[in-house]
């Protein structure tokens, strides 16, 4: 179990419980944290997850896989906090993991 | 005035439950056209997940999006369906029972007995990128295609992206355009390595540039480009000079000219009944992830099961009175002689 705080563009906070093993992306969706649209289900397709992991946590959330670093290329703004959220696997070590969700998926 | 085709059915969409549709309409002599915004079948299969395993179709433990695509179109066969891709349905309109009117943004009409909307997550559409003001110069400097590569003469030309679309059109629009800039926000790039060579070597000849960093404003007056914003790599802001822009930021989803037809919808999904599949149009049914009933579960095995289903009242709803004989591949001949095995 790990507490994920997703920062809104609007600057509201909402946290949730994640479950170790699920992706972030996952947590979002059943948590119905608006912003994280995920079109293509989890499978690394879209880039509708995007999120910017707070510079804090950046080490921890992990590196990019070249799969993840391809779809970057269609999400708009990214930065080098910029991920997405379906390839970040939630683990106790992310227990109070904060993301800020872009202004809009695309 | 093109030629009219006409058929029994319409499939629009041709992702799994579109090609599977076409199988069980045939082992009822119902003939399928299939229409689909993308060039090549597959829907979701071909566009988000064509390398990725699938685990949850029956009977195949592993198969990718492409494989079960090539699998589907070789269980389709022996009925003969026609396709039509990289085109969009425009417009629908009933005349009748059993005379549908369907028209496409390339100039294909069909009249057809009844029509089926296995449109998935709707139709597959550039991405627009959330550039401030871009809906301004959409459509005179502002371009997601190419349609006509001459429209593109003796122009500025800013292309953003990394993929194929991306490096594709940096080769082939460079010879006719004033200047061309490609922009893309790492030095490295999803094409094919013979594309991104190619756009390297004119780079190395000075007849293109090539810029990292990302669009971040557009300036220009009156619809017209002048020069786009960008933020580089290194942090820092420069301008392109540019009166014509391409963003190829790949697909995405839309619902789409569905939306249009008058049936009944429900948060971008048709509401269907799961004896027939119909909507609230009587002729016109929908499977697959595109339709909704209570129970409903997103999955290519449950759009199947609906083809099935929905094939045996398209039988009803095309030939009423007439008796339907039910019968399995495995035993009757009648079938197999459809299917060419017997």
């Amino acid at each position: 179990m790990a507490k994920i705080t997703f920062i809104l563009h609007n600057g509201t906070e909402q946290t949730i419980t994640g479950i170790a093993g699920m992706s972030v992306m996952e947590a979002a969706i059943k948590n119905m944290v608006p912003g994280i649209d995920a079109d293509c289900g989890g499978a690394c397709a879209c880039a509708t997850c995007h999120v910017y992991v707070e510079p804090e946590w950046k080490d921890r959330a992990g590196k990019r896989a070249p799969m993840e670093e391809d779809m970057l290329d269609f999400a708009f703004d990214v930065q080098d906090t910029s991920r997405l959220s379906c390839q970040i696997k939630i683990s106790d070590a992310l227990d109070g993991l904060r993301v800020r969700v872009p202004e809009k998926q695309f | 005035m093109s030629d009219v085709i006409t058929t029994d059915a319409v499939i629009i969409g041709a992702g799994p439950c579109g090609l599977f549709a076409i199988f069980e309409l045939g082992l009822l002599d119902i003939k399928c056209h299939v229409v689909d915004i993308l060039d090549r079948p597959g829907g979701q299969c071909a566009e988000l997940y064509p390398e990725k395993p699938i685990y949850d179709i029956p009977a195949l433990p592993i198969v990718t999006g492409a494989e079960l695509t090539h699998r589907l179109m070789e269980q389709a066969k022996p009925f003969h369906p026609q396709y039509h891709f990289n085109q969009m349905v425009t417009e629908l309109i009933k005349h009748g029972p059993t005379d549908f009117e369907l028209r496409t943004d390339g100039g294909i009409t069909f009249r057809s007995k009844i029509v089926v909307i296995a449109a998935g997550g709707g139709s597959f559409q550039p991405k627009k990128p959330p550039i401030p003001g871009i809906d301004a110069y959409e459509g005179t400097s502002v371009f997601y295609s190419v349609k006509k590569m001459e429209a593109f003469r003796d122009k500025d030309i800013l292309i953003v992206g990394g993929g194929d679309s991306a490096l594709d059109w940096v080769n082939n629009l460079q010879p006719l355009a004033r200047s061309m800039t490609l922009l893309h926000r790492r030095d490295e790039f999803r094409a094919a390595p013979d594309s991104v060579n190619k756009m390297r070597e004119l780079v190395a000849a000075g007849k293109m540039q090539m810029k990292l960093g990302q669009v971040t404003g557009l300036t220009g007056a009156g619809g017209v480009l002048s020069s786009v914003q960008v933020k580089g790599n290194d942090g820092a802001a420069f301008d392109i000079q540019a009166n014509t822009l391409l963003p190829f930021f790949g697909l995405t989803m839309k619902l789409g000219p569905v939306a249009n037809w008058g049936l009944n919808l429900e948060q971008n999904l048709i509401p269907v009944d799961t004896e027939k599949f119909e909507t609230s149009e009587p002729g016109i049914v929908a499977i697959g992830d595109i339709n909704h009933y209570p129970g409903k579960l997103k999955l290519i095995l449950s759009g199947f099961h609906e083809a099935a289903l929905l094939a045996q009242q398209a039988f009803r709803y095309i030939n009423p009175g007439e008796r339907l004989l039910f019968q399995y591949t495995t035993s009757s001949s009648n079938l197999q002689k459809k299917l060419g095995v017997a």
